[in-house]
């Protein structure tokens, strides 16, 4: 098997046994980046091969795992990380102008524990200006196009993690999720995301949009190897205030591959799942629909029982989260002012002046709009007709929730109404943009575990997505009903071909299995 | 309606956009303005949509989690090295951060 055609654990078990060496596993993927992603623009920056502390690293990594300090699932296995993620000495600029040069002085905690695990970093991702949009067009790096199809987007705002991992230039990547960051991207570029509870995954060196949605998840080739990586990131740590201090228990999807009748059996007879009728509404796409129905009688199949509910809150989550992720960015962002990093005017008289200067030349148009909305929604007089009535709305959200998870293990929708939109086509009407969210920013509001996994694809040939939502802490519940969806739906095609070519249109003789 | 605060007239006029530029510390062109002005009043009529719900007796939810709070003991430990904070400064001079002149 090639190497670019190995999920990360397939990859990893290779390097353990000694078939392939760390470097041949490195070199494959950024040889491959290098020449594909001119098309893709998924990478901000992508190591060179012949880089001094990467190669020092790969020495490192694989003496470590002949002697035993490296012994982890993904061991020697190359990473992609989003690039608001600080990754010390290399830059971290969250698509914008204003951290263009920034190079940050510490980890975040999420790339230590990769160090600590062995893998290897080889490069930061593409994302909507500070995680502001739903396309990855935001960038002022330009924007990521989508594998299957150069004309559409990725989605985003994780779109360069979750194109790179579609187009094979990287097995798994680090992605972000401030309200369906991961999901939706990993949606429309056919691959799997996983966005865990509030507080499972250290946000220290995660540069803040929204405090109290944001979370750092995985994007991988199918769900066994988010789990692994979900499995070294999260857990506990005092630099993150709101980091919960629960044990994360081992998830084994190992076994799927093993014996998958048994799985299945195992993980979907006797679940109950339920589909908020609202999720198949007006405005979601004919074929996505219908691909997010046969997924769920796939399941039947299997012997878990699917019912359908009213998740009544479902229009009113969009305006809470509004609301609520532009007040805190406002808040956030309050510390781009050009005085201890990042960009600074040239032009500007005086410190107030130069304050505003630089935020205004710095920050994109989403970013300002946001910004805007939030020192709005927050100022005297408008706090409790908006911000405070927000949180009230939220708590009603997150009760409706409660109550359907004392009824299901596991609620399934869409991830998006639609599957990919063409370039160019949100930007220009960015209230259109917000509510294509509808289906994934509730959970960010209640901090609860949601995984995006690819159940068929529409008659352009672009990806959908289907959601399980489990209740708080459950992750190991979802992961491994998604899981054992993957064994009945079968391999997922892929977004290129043996020779790295991207593109759907390069797919005929490259393509996996599929059943869907 | 159960809140009578939110006014369904324009709510960004000129005078209240000056004053979100000043809290915002942002400083926008006239057609910069006008673009955010006319996005933001359509994104802020669409967010009425919450006054449909009645919530006078709903407690806000702030925290998701219990743990509102989270303290740690009071002690030393080693930070950033003053050139290594300052190491990303747009400018900066004997281990300080240079500023425009204030007064």
């Amino acid at each position: 098997m090639e190497i670019l055609e190995m999920t990360a654990l397939e990859l990893a078990q290779n390097i353990k046994s000694g078939q392939l060496t760390v470097r041949e596993a490195v070199s494959a993927y950024i040889n491959h980046a290098k020449n594909t992603d001119k098309k893709l623009n998924a990478f901000l920056t992508l190591m060179d091969v012949n880089d001094e502390k990467l190669n020092k690293r790969i020495d490192e990594v694989q003496q470590g795992i002949s002697s035993g300090k490296y012994n982890g699932s993904l061991a020697g296995v190359p990473i992609a990380i989003k690039d608001n993620i600080c990754t010390k000495g290399i830059r971290t600029t969250c698509g914008s102008r204003m951290l263009e040069n920034f190079l940050p002085t510490y980890d975040a905690y999420v790339v230590k524990r990769l160090e600590e695990a062995g893998m290897i970093i080889i490069g930061k991702t593409n994302m909507d200006e500070f995680g502001m949009g739903s396309t990855t067009e935001t960038s002022v790096f330009g924007a990521t196009k989508n594998p299957w199809n150069n004309e559409h987007v990725p989605g985003g705002s994780s779109g360069g993690t979750c194109a790179a991992v579609a187009a094979g230039l990287v097995p798994l990547a680090l992605g972000s999720d401030t309200g369906g960051s991961i999901r939706q991207p990993a949606a429309f570029c056919g691959v799997t995301g996983l966005k865990p509870t509030y507080g499972r995954v250290s946000r220290s060196g995660l540069i803040a949009y929204a405090s109290s949605l944001d979370q750092i998840g995985p994007v991988g080739k199918n769900m066994a190897d988010c789990a692994a990586l979900y499995e070294i990131i999260a857990g506990y740590d005092s630099m993150d205030s709101t980091s919960i201090n629960r044990q994360v228990e081992s998830i084994n999807c190992g076994d799927a591959a093993l014996d998958g009748q048994m799985y299945v059996d195992k993980n979907l007879r006797g679940k109950t799942i339920g589909i908020p009728m609202e999720y198949l509404a007006e405005g979601t796409d004919e074929e996505v629909k219908s691909s997010i129905l046969k997924a769920a009688s796939l399941m039947e199949e299997a012997g878990a029982t699917v019912e359908y509910f009213n998740l009544k809150m479902t229009d009113y989550a969009i305006p809470a989260y509004y609301i609520i992720a532009c007040a805190e960015a406002s808040s956030n962002l309050e510390r781009f002012d050009g005085v201890k990093y990042g960009y600074r005017s040239e032009d500007a008289k005086g410190l107030h002046d130069m304050y505003k200067k630089s935020r205004t030349e710095g920050f994109g148009e989403e970013v300002k709009r946001r910004i805007l909305l939030g020192s709005f929604v927050l100022s005297a007089g408008y706090y409790d007709a908006y911000y405070l009535k927000a949180l009230k709305v939220k708590r009603l959200i997150k009760e409706e929730f409660d109550e359907a998870f004392k009824k299901y293990d596991a609620i399934m929708g869409p991830v998006a109404p639609t599957t990919a939109p063409k370039l160019g086509a949100s930007l220009s009407t960015p209230l259109k943009m917000y509510l294509s969210d509808i289906y994934t920013v509730a959970v960010n509001l209640c901090g609860l575990p949601a995984i995006s996994v690819p159940c068929g694809m529409d008659s352009k040939g672009l990806p959908i997505g289907m959601q399980l939502i489990g209740d708080s802490f459950d992750e190991n519940k979802i992961v491994s009903m998604a899981a054992a969806y993957e064994c009945m739906r079968g391999d997922y095609p892929c977004a290129y071909d043996n020779n790295g070519n991207a593109g759907i249109q390069n797919n005929q003789e490259g393509g996996c299995e599929y059943n869907g | 309606m159960t809140d009578k605060s939110i006014d369904s007239n324009k709510k960004i006029d000129n005078q209240t956009m000056d004053n979100i530029e000043i809290l915002a510390k942002l400083e926008l062109s006239t057609d910069e303005r006008k673009k955010a002005m006319d996005e933001m009043e359509k994104i802020l009529s669409y967010v009425d949509k919450l006054n449909e719900l009645s919530t006078d007796e709903v407690e806000p939810l702030v925290h998701i989690m219990p743990d509102a709070n989270v303290f740690r003991e009071d002690c030393l430990k080693e930070s950033h090295s003053a050139e290594l904070t300052l190491s990303n400064a747009p400018a900066k001079r004997d281990n300080m951060f240079v500023v425009p002149k204030t007064v």
